[in-house]
């Protein structure tokens, strides 16, 4: 249930990253998100939901490629990392500390997105206003070029 | 064509509902009020407990509520009797409150009042665990609430709610005696996964902890308060 208002805010995300950086509505092949273990999220119910909720949308066709982060914590007494789980009570089985530090495991990222842009809609009239600094490469041909933008690495 | 982003933009699943929640944050921040998201599983005792501390607390604060936990109509009204204005936001089916929805309830509030009277302003979040840790709405701290009746592995089961919280209030602990559960052992897989949170054990009904919660609250408020002025 909650992977829909998930993927509801994904959407609004990916809007939000469209209407400032892609020249026009691009035709987005895969979003490649990076989602930690210890997170409130299901990567499998998160591809699920992404069909129903992108149908009819500027997004259909598109597909998650969901990248799974395990939970590492850093135990403060030694400096070691460890796999917190449940199981353990979270505890570093090394010197049987609480979960203090946590390396990786609550990410929540769009990493990169791959999309093609057609040339004949980059002067759409809603088109966003262009990048100040724009990209010296070449303005694309008919053909569309794909491109894989990474958002943070 | 290549198209580089700045590092600032994206990043995040739920960036749309952190640029609201970021902007929620700066209002409050120019009212100078404090606000508080209260999160646990339903019927843990959220509203009970905001009964007491609302009118406990009346001389010592102005309140709002901004009620997403409406089960019924008499919950806000068991608020609004405590004289403290309840706003409550319309969530649809949605799990938990977000940013938008809160930012919504603010606006009605506004007709009613100006934020920047008010000290504190409390979020009854929807009853739930899971979700409501993961969407921000723009709180100062989030506040978690368990209750004994549900039992001593929660805090390993939903970590990531317990995890994120300030402080833990563990509620109804006025049943331990008739509960086969150890109300140290909750405490004690609360702070496994969060070991610098506060955990605090309250009766709504009976009264105990209250004091020390309330206390919890002014040292928040009193931060909030002094942090600005280095600011300023
Ligand atoms: N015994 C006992 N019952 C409580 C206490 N606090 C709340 N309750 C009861 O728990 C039920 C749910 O409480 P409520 O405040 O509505 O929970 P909410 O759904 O989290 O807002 C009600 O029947 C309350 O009377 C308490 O401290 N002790
Ligand atoms: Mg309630
Ligand atoms: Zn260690």
């Amino acid at each position: 249930m909650h992977e829909v208002d998930m993927t509801r805010c994904l959407l609004l995300s990916m809007q939000e990253w469209r209407q400032r950086h892609a020249p026009s509505v691009p035709t987005v092949r895969t979003v490649h998100l990076q989602v930690g273990d210890f997170t409130c999220v299901e990567p499998e119910q998160l591809s699920i939901t992404w069909g129903v909720a992108t149908a009819d949308s500027w997004l259909q066709g598109s597909r998650l490629a969901i990248e799974p982060v395990p939970l590492v914590g850093r135990c403060l007494a030694c400096g070691g990392s460890y796999s917190p789980s449940a199981a353990a009570g979270y505890r570093s089985p090394c010197c049987n500390r609480p979960m203090e530090e946590i390396v990786s495991g609550r990410e929540l990222r769009i990493r990169s997105v791959d999309y093609e842009l057609r040339a004949s809609e980059t002067t759409a009239p809603n088109a966003p206003k262009p990048d100040p600094n724009p990209d010296p490469s070449p303005t694309p041909s008919q053909s569309a070029v794909p491109s894989a933008v990474p958002l943070r690495t | 064509m290549h198209m580089p982003l700045e590092d600032s933009l994206g990043l995040n699943l739920l960036a749309a509902n952190q640029h609201r929640a970021e902007h929620n944050r700066a209002h409050f921040d120019a009212w100078d009020l404090l606000c508080l998201n209260v999160m646990s599983s339903p019927g843990a005792g959220k509203t009970s407990l905001l009964e007491r501390t609302l009118s406990q607390l009346a001389d010592d604060f102005a309140m709002a509520v901004l009620e997403g936990d409406m089960t019924t109509q008499l919950d806000a009204e068991r608020l609004e009797a405590v004289g403290v204005p309840v706003v409550p936001i319309t969530t649809g089916r949605a799990c938990h409150l977000d940013a938008a929805m809160v930012s919504g309830g603010l606006r009605l509030l506004q007709q009613r009042l100006d934020p920047a009277d008010l000290d504190l302003l409390w979020v009854e979040n929807v009853g739930n665990l899971v979700c409501p840790a993961e969407f921000e709405v723009g709180e100062h701290r989030k506040v978690a609430l368990l209750s004994v009746t549900e039992g001593d592995d929660k805090p390993l089961k939903y970590p990531v709610m317990f995890r994120e919280a300030d402080c833990v209030l563990i509620t109804k602990v006025d049943l331990l005696p008739y509960l086969p559960v150890d109300v140290e052992r909750i405490a004690a897989h609360i702070h496994q996964v969060n070991p610098h949170c506060s955990v605090i054990q309250v009766s709504a009904s009976r009264g105990d902890g209250l004091d020390a919660w309330h206390d919890w609250l002014r040292q928040q408020r009193t931060a909030q308060q002094s942090r600005s002025l280095v600011v300023a």
